[in-house]
């Protein structure tokens, strides 16, 4: 309890001192209003968008979108990932094609997405997929690749076949490994929410920001930067708590040290 | 003969450095109901016997035979206890007993009620609700035993099993294995490098010596159990083990204090 009291009081110190330097810099009036707006003017316009709805709209949009995207990925990568993390003959003609893929930005592939998924939800949704799906595939194959040799042995022992061995052993062993990259996968998700939904969409906090650029509002794109910056962070701190209370049940990390 | 190994080697190949002999031509008959230890340091091949008994491993010369029937792969019948206990992090005691026990499709009441049966033998039903990582090493150990005994096997295999525990608790943990030994009746094969160890549980110790991986004698331990690790005659067959590994001093000091 002591722990988290302090972690809060750094982070209330640090956010403090942030907004002061800005503020200061905003007082300092050598920056054009439009260039950088004051935090009250931008916390205004944070509440206001609060207030008036639209928040809520354009994040019930984005939070639909998201789950679409990452849940499909999650459920592909995991399942291609035990496939090929067990069949390494078949991995190793799949694992270059996949290291030529995966440096590729999801928004290089816009216009095809575009010309094949037409508009609308779609393109943000396969956007999302395509930064998902890499960490968690390649994280699956990786925690299949290291299960304990003891354990296979144990299976063998005790004569565990198929499908068994992959459901009671296989996966289980990997676990951990495939919700750290299931975390991973989160925060480039979110990252690539964003710019999806800037360059293709009608909706959502990407086009909350791109919306207020063509209104010349600079406030309300600062505002809604900070909003998915925040939201970011609670998303990823709710995926740690899950990732951390699989892994003590699995008895990765022991009760004592939380 | 119940066990039987016959003139088995192991031999591992490399590709640039020749091969070395893990096992060198052993010869080996074990009776129903025998505890038998494999005694030795490390490189002896104790561990890698005891991988061909239980078909883990396959000997490049020689067979193993059980029952008059070679063996070419593990099977249920012979479990083995590892050092490091084996046991699977993400499920409970109860779960983890049950693993061998859902491998042969027995319905899962039953399987739950055989689980507690062995875990109650173990001394651990305050803890079947417990995961591996919240015992201690001793107490896992135990859950392993209790898993293996589960399936009913004839032969326990048993690899250096309390090589990872202090001293204290490893002498509890031999008279729990013997306690189990003598009440279900049992083939065990122990593999150890600690002598008093052998000596305690062992009804014939198999000594072995490295490079390559050989049988040099094997000596017969007479003594009523349960025994007495203080006791004169322990004493006797300890000095004896030691006189075969050449540890014991031959030169009689001229006096006593």
């Amino acid at each position: 309890m002591m722990n988290i009291l302090k972690k809060a009081v750094k982070a209330v110190v640090s956010i403090s001192v942030l907004i002061l330097i800005w503020e200061l810099f905003v007082l300092t009036g050598r920056f054009e209003k439009s260039l950088l707006p004051s935090p009250a003017v931008v916390f205004t316009g944070i509440a206001k968008m609060i207030m008036d709805g639209t928040l809520f709209t354009n994040l019930k949009v984005s939070i639909a979108r998201f789950l679409a995207g990452y849940l499909a990925a999650a459920l592909a990568g995991v399942a291609f990932g035990l496939l090929l993390g067990w069949n390494k003959k078949v991995w190793a003609f799949i694992d270059p094609v996949i290291q030529v893929l995966r440096p590729i930005s999801p928004i290089a592939w816009f216009p095809f997405i575009v010309l094949w998924f037409g508009i609308g939800d779609a393109p943000a949704v396969v956007i999302i997929f395509i930064a998902a799906f890499f960490p968690i595939l390649l994280s699956t194959v990786s925690g299949v690749g290291n299960v304990d040799a003891i354990y296979m042995k144990v299976a063998d022992n005790f004569g565990i076949k198929q499908p068994g061995l992959l459901f009671k052993i296989v996966f289980p062993s990997a676990f951990p490994h495939i919700a750290n990259g299931l975390h991973l996968a989160l925060g480039s998700a979110w990252v690539f929410l964003v710019a999806g939904e800037m360059v293709g969409a009608q909706s959502g906090l990407g086009f909350m920001i791109i919306d207020a650029r063509n209104s010349l509002k600079s406030d309300l794109v600062l505002a809604g930067i900070i909003i998915i910056g925040v939201l970011g962070l609670l998303l990823d701190r709710l995926i740690r708590l899950l990732e951390n209370r699989i892994k003590r049940q699995w008895g990765v990390i022991s009760e004592e040290r939380n | 003969m119940f066990i039987s190994v016959s003139d088995a080697s192991r031999e591992y190949f490399f590709k640039d450095k020749g091969k070395t002999t893990a096992l060198h031509k052993v010869n080996l008959e074990i009776e129903k109901g025998e505890f038998i230890c494999l005694l030795g340091p490390s490189g002896c091949g104790k561990s890698t016997l005891l991988n061909l008994i239980a078909g883990f491993d396959k000997p490049t010369s020689g067979q193993v035979s059980i029952n008059g029937e070679v063996v070419l792969k593990p099977s249920e019948d012979r479990i083995t206890i590892f050092q490091n206990y084996g046991l699977l992090p993400w499920r409970n005691v109860l779960r983890n007993v049950e693993l061998g026990l859902e491998a042969k499709k027995i319905p899962k009441k039953e399987r739950r009620r055989i689980a507690e049966e062995y875990i109650e033998l173990v001394g651990l039903s305050a803890y079947k609700n417990h995961y591996p990582a919240q015992l201690s090493g001793g107490m896992q150990q135990r859950v392993a035993l209790a898993r293996a005994l589960a399936v009913d096997p004839d032969i326990l295999l048993m690899d250096e099993p309390f090589g990872a525990l202090d001293a204290m608790t490893r002498m509890s943990m031999q008279d729990e294995i013997e306690r189990l030994w003598q009440e279900k009746k049992k083939t065990i094969i122990f593999v150890t490098h600690d002598i008093e160890e052998a000596v305690f549980l062992a009804d014939w110790i198999v000594i072995m010596t490295p490079s390559p991986g050989r049988i040099k004698s094997i000596i017969k331990v007479p003594l009523a159990r349960k025994r007495d690790r203080t006791g004169v005659d322990f004493f006797k067959i300890r000095d004896k083990v030691f006189a075969e590994f050449g540890l014991k001093d031959t030169v009689e000091p001229d006096y006593y204090l």
